[in-house]
């Protein structure tokens, strides 16, 4: 039988302990009783010294009496940096310190911006862009969603499927554009292509990953339970994977965006990229800072999309935070 | 009590390679009706890994309606020869008959994290009424109003008695528990003793109770069987009735037999009742 000995709380040699302090110290220092009576242990607790014994420390906590300091929020302080940056840009701009050729100022950004909206030109070839991302992404996914759960699934389908796939993998993407070209020309095809294939390997290898992962207690378990193969897929391996499967779908969107980018300033006749080309032949880096803005704006919103669909799909995860 | 229809499982001698085909490999037969056929029919069970024998012939006979703990060693291979009774285990050989709806209770809760309770109980389940006889199941074990609760909020208690829950809404004819209870505190354990034995009598199902704990095996089982180096070294009834005290000198005297078959050296009964208190 162990009992422990408890010092009395402050012992004689505390320093630099918060006035206040009420925390107990723990002598490390364990005595071994050898009788195993209840008796025993009690006497020895009594018999502890009445402080601190040399090994013993006294936390320093938080004095109760001292005022609560008042944070300033974090997203507040999170947005200084860049209302400094854009402040600078601004009195560069209007000084003449950043000429007007190599970067617009934030307030003739603004200007150009609201004019492109008003006169059409900004929504019609946005409109175009998420097309081409939409219907990339959307071709790119499903393919890349069958594919995962055929090799997933099966050992041949692994076989046949998953060594090409990685194979291909090691391409880059922009790499393909010139083929790509003169496969479909210059038309929507090749956007959405090029969309669709970078898009399709993040999702993939993701999903892929998370098929393979899923518990194999919980598939022992669907065979207790008798769910058969389908059950097995539609109960156990699709939730479990699809934490995976949304890891890769926000890679797939962030990798649209740049594809799309690319692909729209090499050849295209539309669409914000376009735009942004089309004012490099013109010095207007006015337009330029919008398309940029509006990609910028564009990618956060997708990565807010894809969250808010892991919000949806996930709560299971966040079953203890939700009480 | 009529038989249910059985399967039996002609464990095949050749070396099936371990792919993820769950019953694939196994060919399974229907066996005869017959009144008095045991629920579980074990012959010549063998399992062994990488060359060592875990399992070297196991014969086990578990009627319709009986209550069976194994106890063993950590490491004995009790879990190994309740998964082949499970059905889980495609590379052990001899002769298995066991009825055809079981169900299994793992030391883990084993919960889909994404599935609600209720949906968890029901899992594949293909009656009309399975949705409402989840809920009473999880009435029957307490979780009466848990239903939409994702098994995450659930303390390991409830967990555990949603996998009771899960097991019995399949009526089945042999319930496996692979020491359900181990992970439990001593008061929990006690109120799943009081619920698996009323829970036992009602539906009857032919029972094997995996355990570490010899007191859990006597207070619960209608026999008990030691697994030693791969055989069933001991196999007795317990002649006790309903209420079962460990005061009762046949509890103790059943007791120390166990103890000296696990190799324990038995100095805790003499405590007599002061161990009681501290039975864990
Ligand atoms: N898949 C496996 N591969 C290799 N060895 C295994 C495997 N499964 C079990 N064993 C071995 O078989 C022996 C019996 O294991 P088993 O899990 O049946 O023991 P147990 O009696 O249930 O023990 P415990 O009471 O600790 O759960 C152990 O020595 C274990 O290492
Ligand atoms: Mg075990």
């Amino acid at each position: 039988m162990t009992s422990l000995a408890l010092g009395s709380r402050g012992g004689a040699d505390d320093v630099g302990a918060a006035p206040g302090s009420t925390a107990p110290t723990a002598t490390a220092a364990a005595s071994t009783a050898t009788a195993p009576t209840a008796s025993a242990s009690a006497s020895a607790a009594a018999a502890a010294p009445a402080t601190g014994g040399p090994g013993s420390v006294t936390l320093a906590l938080a004095d109760p009496d001292r005022p609560p300091r008042r944070p300033v929020p974090k997203s507040l302080r999170r947005l200084l940096g860049p209302a400094l940056l854009v402040a600078i840009w601004q009195v560069g701009s209007s000084t003449g310190w950043i000429r007007e050729d190599v970067l617009a100022g934030p307030w003739t950004v603004l200007h150009t911006g609201y004019s492109l909206a008003a006169d059409g030109t900004l929504g019609d070839n946005l409109v175009i862009s998420l097309r081409r991302v939409a219907l990339g992404l959307a071709l790119g996914v499903t393919v890349a969603l069958v594919l995962a759960l055929v090799s997933g699934l099966f050992q041949l389908g692994e076989d046949l499927v998953d060594a090409p796939v990685q194979i291909l993998r090691a391409v880059p993407i922009l790499g393909l554009v010139p083929l790509a070209i003169v496969w479909f020309g210059i038309g929507e095809e090749v956007k959405v292509f090029l969309v669709a294939l970078g898009t399709a390997f993040p999702v993939y290898i993701n999903t892929f990953a998370a098929i393979r992962g899923v518990d194999g207690r919980f598939v022992e378990l669907a065979h207790t339970v008798r769910l058969g193969r389908l059950g097995l897929i539609r109960r156990v391996v699709l939730p479990g994977a699809l934490p995976g499967f949304l890891v890769g779908l926000r890679f797939a969107l962030t990798i649209s965006w740049l594809i799309l980018v690319v692909s729209e300033q090499i050849n295209a006749s539309s669409g914000i990229g376009y735009l942004m080309d089309q004012a490099r032949t013109f010095g207007q880096t006015d337009i330029i800072v919008v398309g940029l803005a509006v990609y910028g704006i564009l990618g956060l919103l997708s990565d807010a999309l894809v969250r808010l669909l892991e919000r949806r799909t996930l709560v299971w995860r966040r079953g203890l935070e939700a009480r | 009590m009529t038989t249910a229809p059985a399967t039996t499982v002609p464990t095949p001698t050749a070396t099936a390679p371990a792919a993820a085909a769950p019953a694939a490999t196994a060919p399974q037969a229907r066996a005869g009706d017959g009144a008095s056929q045991p629920a579980v029919r074990v012959r010549g069970v063998r399992r062994e890994f990488a060359g060592r024998e875990v399992l070297a012939g196991i014969d086990l006979d578990i009627a319709a309606g009986e209550f069976v703990a194994l106890l063993g060693r950590s490491g004995s291979g009790k879990s190994t020869l309740l998964r082949i009774l499970a059905g889980l285990d495609s590379d052990a050989t001899g002769q298995a008959t066991v009825p055809e709806r079981d169900a299994v209770v793992f030391q883990d809760p084993r919960l889909l994290p994404w599935a609600r309770v209720l949906d968890n109980v029901q899992l594949g389940l293909r009656h009309r009424d399975a949705r409402a006889r989840a809920t009473a199941a999880l009435a029957e074990v307490g979780l009466g109003g848990r239903e939409r609760a994702w098994p995450a909020t659930l303390s390991g208690g409830e967990a555990q008695r949603a996998a009771l829950a899960r097991a019995l809404v399949r009526s089945p004819g042999l319930l496996l528990l692979d020491e359900p209870f181990g992970a439990l505190d001593a008061l929990t354990r006690i109120r799943m003793h009081s619920l698996l034995r009323d829970l036992c009598r009602r539906h009857r199902p032919a029972v094997l109770l995996v355990t570490h704990d010899v007191d859990e095996a006597i207070l619960l089982a209608d026999r008990v069987a030691v697994l030693t180096d791969g055989r069933l070294s001991l196999d007795e009834p317990v002649r006790l009735g309903g209420a079962r005290h460990r005061a009762d000198p046949t509890f103790t005297a059943l007791r120390a037999r166990l103890l000296t078959e696990l190799g324990v050296v038995d100095d805790e009964a003499s405590e007599g009742d002061g161990h009681q208190a501290e039975y864990c």
